[in-house]
């Protein structure tokens, strides 16, 4: 079985994806690492290999979890299955 | 041999060496044409030209002379010509080095020109090159082994599989003995607490904050906007990582799970506490960063990248991983390891991790990098701020 995508820890709030081409509307395929869990979400966008895709519904201003760690904050409303990136998340420094 | 042991050139002071250059090191930007034709006269010999050395003042300089002298002292240096503008800084390179008992003499260029300089450098130049050819690799262990990491052009990749895979490399070697090295302070925004909660005292965590604090600060002074597309940069972001924080967390897998640091060095400074993990304070430019690294003495280079940073060093090997299969596939010629297996759950981390001791080994007895077979020389010195 393709695994498309990896989560560092269960607590994330998105995955990375690692294959290439997923396009909007694939059933995906998902590894926790650090429970070593397979999980399923639906893509609603295009996500390119190394990019990622949200796990859960996400407000603006919420805070994006990744290796079980504040990486930073959505600057959209983000549903699950959509491309997380520049265009909807944003850093807390500087 | 034992399965950590590996072939090097043993030094005057006992320390250990994997290639036997002899370099031809400018004091400053006015002397690189001399030392590049001393180069090109003596076949063989490593010329290191740099941008620098002129009007620098206070800490700067000295960071200037730490790195000079420092690259002629890395036991990956056999012996060393050093050619300046005017000969009282230049013989404070050539004192530095010699500390170390290697061979190493000065010429200065004012009073006799270019000419005269390279004929009677060249000469000196080609009895080093003849002596040191005749040095020998004999076996040596893990514990005479100095080893530095730094991550670049990472993506999303780094930090799920080829960072983490030095992080195992780091597991394994630290308990056995063997010198380790991170550094890169601006990029770890964001995951400094967890950083400064892997220091081996309460001194050495704060120490690391301070240096943390230091370089936010000036990256406050001098920022003119959030930083994006320079801290993450454009290759960065075209790899899915988002953040600085997020790319902090993927950097700082490559020291692994269990490793704490003993000590926070300066900039090219060597380490001086025995073996184990010291983290340095460098920028997070890539050969800025390898540069400080080889003259504080580490003599090879663990890599990881995600969209293909194609870094050497002239005098520290650099080996490269990638846990990215689209970079394996179109940049291979720079890829060392590739890990991007791990990805595919075809190979475990500790599978990979056993891969790059190897990979490792193979360089230190003498293999040579792709970067090393590609040309890559990138020496540059850190500059702290404008001279006077």
């Amino acid at each position: 079985m393709i695994t498309h995508f990896i989560v560092h820890d269960k607590a994330d709030s998105v995955g990375v994806m690692v294959v290439e081409n997923i396009q909007g509307g694939q059933d995906l395929t998902g590894w926790i690492m650090e429970t070593d869990e397979t999980i399923t979400v639906r893509s609603l966008d295009p996500v390119p290999l190394g990019h990622k895709i949200a796990l859960k519904d996400l407000r603006s201003g919420d805070t994006v979890l990744k290796y079980g760690h504040d990486v930073g904050r959505a600057v959209a409303d983000i549903s699950k299955g959509h491309h997380v990136h520049v265009h909807n998340m944003k850093t807390k420094r500087w | 041999m034992g399965r950590y042991d590996f072939y090097g050139y043993r030094r005057e002071n006992g320390r250990v060496g994997i290639r036997n250059h002899v370099v031809i090191l400018p004091l400053d930007d006015l002397s690189n044409a001399a030392s590049e034709a001393v180069a090109n006269n003596i076949k063989g010999t490593l010329a290191l030209p740099h941008a620098y050395g002129r009007l620098q003042f206070g800490e700067d300089l000295e960071l200037h002379f730490r790195t000079l002298i420092g690259t002629g002292s890395n036991p990956n240096v056999a012996a060393c010509v050093v050619i300046g503008i005017e000969p009282g800084w230049t013989a404070r390179v050539v004192e530095g080095i010699a500390k170390t008992g290697k061979p190493v003499a000065g010429f200065s260029i004012e009073g006799n020109g270019d000419i005269a300089t390279i004929a009677h450098a060249s000469r000196k130049a080609q009895d080093l090159l003849q002596w040191a050819s005749e040095k020998q690799r004999q076996v040596c262990s893990i514990r005479d082994l100095f080893i530095s990491t730094k991550c670049g052009e990472s993506d999303t990749t780094s930090g799920l599989a080829s960072c983490p895979t030095v992080g195992n490399l780091i597991d394994k070697l630290d308990p056995l003995g063997a010198t380790t090295c991170f550094g890169e302070t601006s990029e770890l925004t964001g995951a400094e607490m967890v950083c400064a909660g892997r220091a081996a005292t309460k001194d050495v965590s704060e120490k690391f904050m301070q240096v943390f604090r230091a370089y936010q600060e000036v990256i406050e002074r001098h920022k003119t906007s959030d930083l994006s597309e320079s801290q993450p940069t454009k290759g960065n972001i075209a790899g899915g990582l988002t953040t600085i924080e997020e790319k902090a967390f993927g950097n700082f897998q490559k020291i692994g799970k269990k490793a704490r640091f003993i000590d926070v060095l300066k900039p090219a400074e060597a380490p001086a506490k025995g073996a184990g993990l010291y983290y340095m304070d460098t920028s997070s430019a890539a050969a800025e960063c390898v540069t400080l690294q080889a003259a504080a003495g580490f003599v090879v280079h663990l890599f990881p990248t995600g969209q293909g940073n194609v870094i050497g060093n002239p005098i520290e090997p650099v080996i490269k991983l990638t846990a990215n299969p689209k970079t394996a596939r179109t940049m291979g010629e720079h890829i060392d390891l590739d890990v991007s297996g791990i990805l595919r759950r075809e190979m475990t981390l500790d599978e990979a991790g056993d891969h790059l001791v190897d990979l490792t080994l193979r360089t230190c007895n003498g293999r040579l990098t792709c970067a090393e077979a590609l040309g890559h020389r990138e020496f540059v010195m850190t500059k702290l701020y404008q001279s006077a």
